[in-house]
């Protein structure tokens, strides 16, 4: 028995191995480097233990748009992914012909490489000296007036922010919330088309209902990605994200570690740690809220 | 007689409704779906343009009658898009590889090996699954820096092989598979090692495949870590690339040849989908998230 | 309110892409459902009830044909103008509302004039209830009860908004066996105080038989045979009829009609004037053998099964189809266990001749031998 033990250990230990060193211990580092006043990189040295860091962070200028900017992304997409990915959905489960293919045209952003693609969206938003872009051309035939969605108005850039994250969450989100659509049983339908439901009541009487424990998923898993959204800012905008004033949370945590600004892995932590709160609070009032209205 | 005029019109109207219903899906679904598609015809449009054809264009066109393929040829010549695709590969194929020989081995401990402290052991693993990958990136950055594994391949790589989601999905797996092919094996004095390999890999092959397919999407469009780890080009990944590329790569302008390059290593992850289309979003459905 | 098909047939396309060939679920059904009866639509699984029933409430539109209520043609009707009830296989109960919220769903659904009062509302769910006795659970959630009160409450909300017309699919098959005696009963009963015309589709022909006013006998889409349970029983018009009607089985063999009698081997067993010559199949119900020293059958003894009130006694014949042939007779009949041999007379009004071709019933007037 002991030696069997031990051996099952063995088939564990790269495991805990790799799980140690980069989840565990750096898990419990960032909290003391957030905590170390003044550290320096170069000497590994600091002066003393206290709120500095936190305190910094939040005077931080560069901080406070970023948080600005991922309240505003949150707020945005998460309701509209989610409404939006259910109106397909709900479009999908109800046609026969052609829905293998629409299904496939719909996971086909899930694939693509965010850089990649956020490429071909600035280009598309994008007003040069040569061209004022696709979007704008479009903007224009029906009377607006043009604006440079990449360097321009903050608004039109966080449109462009928004619109882009919407595009790249929703296969996930449609993926879902059709195998949930599925799954309700066909006979609730017949049963409530029998008593003459009319299909805005079926829809919130029954079909609701049913799926709102995916839907509270979605939104929970939905606060939680786009609190952390980085990368398709990054697409859009470039590297320099302070500059363009469209820095998320998760990129000043990149920036104060590394980059132009960079070297201060004790403003990360800080930042860092500020944003696994605010994630965890909102995932336990999402929870709470949730408890009450969803039909499990 | 009256009566069977009403039941007429009740099941015209019914009718009309039903077809008028339809058609707005359809008029919808076509909509988003030229949404999403028209991003990806814009990319190979581009591409195919020549550098003047497109910078003449103050107003875009939507087709081109000279396609040309000079900018696939730029795109790996001028810049070493080449070399981006190889990294990519090998970090990719090398981090998959690495992944499932740690999770298998892990999640066979904890699905089949009885041993003191297993449950509270697994109880742990899970509650990691909690911590968000930002919190820990500082410390692993420091860390890598620390060992000297910056632009190095294990430096990419070794924080990436463990998931605990995924050893968590596989456990699962392997403890549906009875109880007695187990004690059978035992009885023919198969060793652990070998039931593993023999038996219940072949079996749960179907969420192996599964786990695979997310983690190659997952690696191929993986940018942050790669770009705060890589600072010379001969390690950067295809994420990293473009955004080079983007920044100081073909000269700000040449867009057709930058739409070159996003094509091609857009392609490598939609072929891979086309292909496999049902088990990557079976797959996804089962495990994956994306924002 | 009676209703009336006329040459209603359903044809599916084929699931194989290769054929052209179509699935005919619904084939040709003519027939007429009196009001106020309970009619069991009967036959295997798979051979077209629930389609039949999804046409007549309209969840399934038909190929050709017409479907009336009463006077009305109802044929393109969409469902909820039809003024049916419909209870699923599986019940179909919202599984997040609670008995109350479940049978008062359909009459939230009315608008206008048709739209009744709150209390009303709640008086007529009330009413449902007590007819089908769940009055005591009118809080609680589909999943805290048992199947036969699921069963009632999805009974109690098709009838809530006073259907012309109560159509059941297979209202008995998820319930244990002891639970299905009861709910029979009650449907029965429910049936009766409402007066509503009632349809229920079945693969059971004990449920069917045991509770119905009229069976209608279907196979592969075809009606083969309707009337009162008894009465099918009695006369059946095939071979497929009498094998699916009545428990233990009927017992087939194969016999030979000549010079106007039934021979069984190459005994004489009963006087069939006027039937065709040549070999046909020969349907003894279980009940139909008489245990006679000196009768004609003579079988080889297997096994004798005592149940009570008679015995079941197993016998092998070599015009038998199967290995043996099951006897019911009274238990308190005599019969040497020992013996190698029992013989046997027969009930002529419980043997049928069938055509070895068509299956046919073959019309003929069976007479005992010993009435000579």
């Amino acid at each position: 028995m002991e030696q069997r033990s031990w051996k099952a250990w063995l088939y564990l230990l790269p495991a805990i191995l790799f799980l140690g060193l980069f989840m565990v211990y750096p898990l419990i580092d960032v909290f003391v480097y957030s905590a170390e006043e003044g550290y320096n990189s170069a000497s590994q040295t600091y002066f003393g233990v206290g709120p500095y860091n936190f305190s910094y962070v939040l005077h931080d200028a560069y901080f406070l748009q970023a948080v600005k900017n991922t309240f505003i992304l949150v707020i945005i997409t998460v309701p509209v992914s989610t409404a939006l990915a259910l109106l397909i959905s709900l479009g999908l489960s109800s046609i026969k012909p052609l829905r293998n293919l629409y299904q496939t045209v719909y996971f086909l952003p899930y694939v693509t490489n965010t850089l990649a693609v956020g490429l071909v969206f600035m280009i598309l938003f994008k007003k040069t000296a040569y061209t004022d872009g696709m979007v704008n051309l479009i903007l224009h035939w029906f009377g607006g007036n043009t604006v440079d969605f990449i360097d321009g108005p903050h608004w039109a850039k966080m449109f462009v922010l928004c619109f882009y994250t919407v595009w790249v969450v929703l296969p996930f989100k449609i993926l879902i919330l059709t195998s949930a659509l599925a799954s309700v049983k066909q006979d609730y339908y017949n049963a409530a088309r029998i008593d003459g439901t009319s299909s805005l009541r079926t829809f919130t009487r029954i079909t609701l209902p049913m799926i709102s424990p995916m839907i509270s998923y979605l939104i929970i898993t939905g606060f939680i990605g786009a609190f952390k959204s980085y990368s398709d800012a990054v697409a859009l905008f470039g590297t320099d994200l302070n500059a363009a004033e469209m820095n998320t949370i998760v990129g000043y945590v990149y920036d104060m570690l590394y980059g132009n600004s960079g070297g201060w892995p004790s403003y990360a932590s800080a930042a860092a740690v500020i944003l696994f709160a605010i994630v965890l609070t909102i995932t336990c009032v999402n929870l709470l809220v949730s408890k009450r209205h969803v039909y499990y | 007689m009256s009566n069977q005029t009403e039941l007429s019109q009740i099941e015209r109207a019914a009718r009309t409704r039903r077809i008028l219903k339809k058609s707005f899906t359809y008029l919808m679904l076509t909509l988003w779906a030229l949404l999403v598609l028209f991003p990806f015809y814009w990319m190979i449009l581009s591409s195919v343009k020549s550098y003047s054809a497109y910078n003449a264009e103050y107003i875009p066109k939507f087709f081109t009658l000279s396609p040309t393929l000079q900018n696939y040829v730029d795109a790996f010549t001028t810049v070493s898009l080449g070399k981006y695709f190889l990294n990519t590969l090998i970090f990719t194929v090398v981090t998959t590889a690495l992944m499932l020989i740690v999770i298998t081995l892990a999640a066979f401990a904890f699905a089949r090996l009885s041993f003191r402290g297993r449950d509270l052991a697994f109880s742990l693993f899970l509650a990691l699954m909690m911590i968000p990958n930002e919190l820990v990136i500082i410390t692993n950055f420091v860390t890598i820096t620390d060992w000297g594994l910056r632009n190095t391949f294990a430096g990419l790589i070794l924080p990436s092989v463990t998931s605990v989601f995924y050893i968590y999905l596989l456990r699962e797996n392997f403890a549906q598979v009875p109880d007695e092919l187990y004690y059978a094996a035992k009885v023919d004095g198969t060793s652990d090692f070998k039931y593993l390999w023999k038996v219940l890999i072949p079996i749960c092959r179907p969420t192996l495949i599964t786990v695979v397919i997310l983690k190659v999407i997952e690696c191929w469009n993986s940018y942050v870590w790669p770009r705060l780890i890589t600072d010379r080009e001969a390690r950067f990944l295809v994420s990293n690339g473009i955004q080079e590329i983007r920044e100081n790569g073909f000269g700000r302008e040449n867009i057709p040849a930058m739409m070159a390059a996003v094509v091609a290593i857009s392609l490598p992850l939609i072929v891979l989908f086309l292909l496999f289309r049902k088990k990557v979003m079976e797959g996804v459905s089962r495990g994956g998230t994306k924002g | 309110m009676n209703v009336t098909l006329e040459h209603l047939t359903k044809a599916f396309p084929s699931q194989d892409r290769k054929s052209k060939q179509e699935v005919i679920a619904v084939n040709d059904f003519t027939f007429e459902i009196p009001d106020g009866e309970l009619v069991g639509l009967l036959g295997p699984s798979g051979c077209g009830k629930s389609t039949a029933l999804y046409l007549i409430c309209g969840l399934q539109k038909p190929t050709s044909g017409k479907i009336f209520f009463g006077e009305d043609d109802v044929t393109d009707l969409p469902p909820e103008n039809r003024g049916v009830g419909l209870v699923f296989q599986n019940y179909a109960l919202y599984p997040h509302l609670t008995v109350r919220q479940n049978i008062l769903f359909p009459l939230q659904n009315l608008k206008g004039e048709a739209r009744p009062s709150k209390e009303e509302m709640l008086r007529k769910a009330d009413e449902a209830a007590r007819l089908v006795q769940i009055e005591p659970y009118m809080d609680r959630k589909p999943s805290q009860l048992s199947g036969g009160q699921q069963q009632r409450v999805a009974i109690a909300r098709a009838l809530v908004k006073t259907p012309r017309i109560l159509l059941l699919d297979e209202p008995l098959s998820n319930l244990d066996a002891r639970l299905r005696l009861q709910t029979r009963e009650e449907i029965r009963r429910i049936q009766r105080e409402t007066g509503v015309t009632t349809i229920f589709v079945t693969h059971d022909q004990e449920e069917a038989m045991s509770i119905t006013d009229r069976i209608i006998v279907m196979k592969e889409g075809s009606v083969h045979q309707i009337g009162a349970p008894q009465q099918v029983y009695d006369d059946p018009v095939n071979l497929f009829v009498a094998k699916f009607l009545g428990n233990p089985p009927i017992n087939v063999l194969t016999g030979r009609v000549a010079g106007g009698r039934l021979l069984l081997g190459d005994q004489p067993v009963l006087e069939a004037p006027g039937a065709p010559e040549g070999e046909v199949w020969v349907g003894i119900r279980p009940e139909g053998f008489r245990l006679r020293p000196d009768g004609p059958l003579v079988c080889t003894l297997r096994a004798v099964e005592v149940m009570g009130r008679d015995m079941s006694v197993l016998a092998a014949h070599p015009a038998c189809e199967t290995p043996t042939l099951r006897a019911i007779i009274d238990s308190d009949s005599r019969i040497d266990r020992e013996s190698q041999t029992v013989r046997f007379s027969l009930r002529p009004n419980k043997v049928f001749l069938f055509s070895k071709e068509t299956e046919a019933r073959i019309p003929v007037t069976l007479r005992g031998e010993e009435g000579k």
